[in-house]
């Protein structure tokens, strides 16, 4: 037994020095909870774009890229505070490619990432008080603020001719902020909102929310909710009772499992979800299906959210946060030559070499303001049991 | 006259249907609680992962039949699949007492150790389940959809309303009933049914009269487990089964089994009524039903809904404060089982 643990002891002693010369990233996102089916995947593209780094072997010097992931829950904000101390201060990562949901997230960044110093890129956070909320310049995401969605969800459905829609949010920050966006929008566009409630995720049951929506009517049911949670039950309870046959889903309930559950009755039903019409989006799709994931919701800003990490601490020279937070934006937007999903070894030897990048990536980044997504969107329709992209806008 | 029943039909399309069987689904799991709490004197927290047990069960045989082309015509498969889920529930909560709640119970351990101990079976049992079919949506619903679809009725009638009943409702309703039933013939008529009551006014005496202790208890985890199969397999029939969802009905069913009166298993099925329907009436918006009733001058222009569906969790538990405050033995206080 003392021999063993010797053993282990010297082995940890020797692996040491070799592990610090790494750069570690920390993946934190909701892997179990109310967005559990979309984690998988998200995680696979952010660790998708280290090994391609990795393979590369451009990276700072031939530098090792590892990852760790974390659970974030997506909606216990202490439970996600705990997971991303211990991966900063046991781990020891250098950034942090998450959080997903948007509560958590600025949790995290407030908690944690502003008081150690320590750089956030999230691929799903879309609450509009991001935008505006102190963070040191360390928060960065990869996914646009819902203050655009709720003008595209206008736009969508005044084009479509529907000028009443009862609303039903997610009781979070994601949902309150996207809900009011799209009254704001809907309502200046000559929309008329005819209520707008709230519902709590994972309830057993949601009759009470339907029988309420249902009174108040309209043309068409805003679902601004989880695809895997309460979202999935209230389209379900509306149909069931007659309620609602025509829906609008956000990006938070855009997802294959929910056609796919719902099944013929979801048919015409209308959404928006984050993504582009980029060679980039369908490069990475293929590179995902080779990978054995699918591309599915903010995959791809997962992708992007880790690529722009590595090249921002290739560029700048350092795994320091406070040092290449500096270079995430000069990364992402032009000037510089154009990088789309697989070409991320070419643009860390090209960042090496001295030249400018424009990171397009999987889903045509271009970061705005204080660092988020300008944001475009596709534009869904339930067809066949399938969603399908109709345009983008 | 139309307009009244245009008004009925909209109570009963929103309110009625939806609160019979969300009220039977949590009668039956509060009917569980009750009987392990009345034996066993503790609060069964795995209450809820013993339902998602059974469900997963069931849903699992159901894909089994299913590849074998068996199935039961208009009505879900599942049914078919529920007598495998029983007995394995059944197994299940056996065995959780024989590896865990047993010593607990030879030490004499305060009731309070049970309830944490009983947590830390629900985690298990919860980490199992997701460790076989994984933590995602599961709908294993066939067979017909619906008894009466709110179209049909609509055009059946004549009326602008529509009904529609699923008949993942009328199961949920009529097996609770059978179920109900069942577990109350059991009790009062039968002679381990009459020892289990026994054994639950008066451990000591019970003893001394002969019965076998681990035999009633042996019995409470059959029903129990039986009980918890069914209430699961109805609740993930007629909501889709997703293990997540199962944590969070147990607050309405404890609330229910309180309510009612813990340990009484009249107040258990009334107490899963009484918040099933507290929950819908509540947070009902009565605008349309009153427009139809009232004269067009006194058609009410809000949605006429007392409470915003937001807090439509605090309301069981509102009822419970002041069911405990008024009468903490609950509604149907009195004789345990």
């Amino acid at each position: 037994m003392k021999k063993t643990l010797m053993a282990l002891a010297a082995t940890t002693l020797l692996a040491a020095p070799a592990m610090a010369e790494d750069v570690k990233l920390g993946i934190i996102l909701g892997f179990t909870g109310p967005i559990e089916s979309l984690t998988p995947d998200m995680a696979a593209g952010a660790e998708l774009a280290i090994a391609e780094a990795n393979a590369s072997g451009n990276f700072m010097g031939g530098t090792n890229i590892t990852s760790v992931r974390g659970d974030s829950t997506c909606i216990d904000s202490a439970a996600a505070t705990a997971t991303a101390e211990r991966l900063v201060t046991a781990d020891k990562v250098d950034g942090i490619m998450g959080a997903d949901c948007s509560g958590v997230t600025t949790a995290i960044l407030q908690n944690v990432a502003m008081a150690n110093g320590v750089v956030m890129i999230s691929p799903s956070a879309t609450s509009p008080a991001l935008s505006t909320l102190e963070d040191n310049d360390l928060f960065f995401r990869t996914a646009p603020s819902d203050a655009r969605q709720g003008q595209v969800v206008a736009d969508i459905l005044i084009d479509r001719g529907i000028k009443t829609a009862a609303m039903s949010y997610v009781n979070n920050d994601y949902g309150k902020g996207l809900a009011e966006s799209i009254i704001e929008n809907f309502t200046a566009a000559g929309g008329t909102i005819t209520i707008s409630a709230g519902h709590e995720d994972g309830k057993a049951d949601y009759g009470a929310e339907v029988g309420a929506l249902a009174q108040a009517g309209g043309d068409i049911l805003i679902v601004a909710g989880y695809l895997d949670q309460g979202g999935k039950g209230i389209i379900q309870a509306s149909l069931d009772t007659g309620a609602f046959d025509m829906f609008f889903m956000p990006d938070g309930m855009i997802g294959d499992s929910l056609p796919e559950a719902i099944g013929p009755d979801l048919d015409g039903s209308i959404g928006s979800v984050p993504g582009t019409d980029s060679k980039g989006a369908a490069a990475f799709a293929d590179m995902a299906s080779a990978a054995g994931f699918a591309a599915g919701p903010f995959a791809a800003e997962s992708y992007d959210a880790a690529a722009l990490m590595l090249m921002a601490m290739q560029a700048s020279g350092s795994k320091d946060s406070n040092v290449y937070k500096n270079s995430i934006m000069d990364v992402a937007n032009a000037p510089g030559i154009k990088i789309l999903p697989g070409e991320l070894g070419k643009a860390l030897e090209a960042i090496a070499a001295g030249k400018d990048v424009d990171y397009v990536g999987a889903s045509a980044v271009e970061l705005i303001g204080d660092g988020e997504s300008a944001g475009s969107y596709a534009e869904i329709v339930v067809k066949g049991g399938k969603n399908t992209t109709a345009r983008y806008r | 006259m139309t307009d009244i029943l245009n008004a009925l039909v909209i109570f009963a399309n929103f309110v009625l249907v939806p609160g019979l069987a969300y009220g039977s689904q949590l009668a039956l799991g509060a009917l569980g609680v009750t009987m392990v709490y009345s034996v066993l004197r503790f609060s069964n927290f795995a209450h809820g992962e013993l339902m998602s047990f059974g469900a997963m069960t069931a849903i699992l045989t159901t894909w089994a039949l299913q590849s074998q082309g068996i199935g039961l015509g208009p009505l879900p498969t599942a049914l078919l699949a529920l007598p495998v889920a029983i007995v394995v529930t059944i197994a299940v909560a056996l065995i959780a007492d024989r590896a865990v709640f047993k010593y607990y119970r030879k030490t004499r351990a305060e009731s309070v150790i049970y309830l944490i101990v009983s947590l830390g079976v629900m985690f298990f049992l919860g980490g199992l389940i997701r460790f076989i079919i994984g933590p995602n949506d599961r709908v294993f619903t066939d067979g017909q959809r619906f008894i009466m679809k709110a179209r049909s009725f609509k055009q059946m009638t004549g009326l602008n309303e529509g009904l529609a009943i699923k008949m993942s409702q009328g199961i949920t309703v009529v097996t609770a009933f059978i179920m109900v039933a069942f577990v109350f013939w059991f009790l009062n008529k039968t002679r381990t049914g009459k020892s289990m009551r026994a054994y639950s006014d008066n451990e000591d005496l019970a003893l001394l009269s002969g019965i076998n202790p681990e035999r009633v208890v042996m019995i409470t985890w059959i029903i129990t487990g039986a009980l918890a199969a069914v209430a699961g397999t109805l609740y993930g029939l007629d909501k889709s089964y997703k293990p997540f969802t199962y944590l969070s009905i147990l607050l309405p069913i404890f609330a229910s089994a309180i309510v009612g009166g813990v340990g009484n298993p009249i107040g258990a099925i009334v107490g899963g009524f009484v918040i099933a329907f507290s929950e819908l009436t509540v947070t009902f918006a009565y605008k349309k039903m009153l427009t139809y009733v009232l004269p067009e001058t006194l058609a009410p222009e809000g949605l006429v809904q007392a409470l915003s569906t937001e807090y439509k969790i605090a309301l069981s538990f509102v009822i419970l404060t002041i069911v405990l405050l008024i009468k903490p033995t609950g509604l149907f206080s009195g004789k345990t089982i």
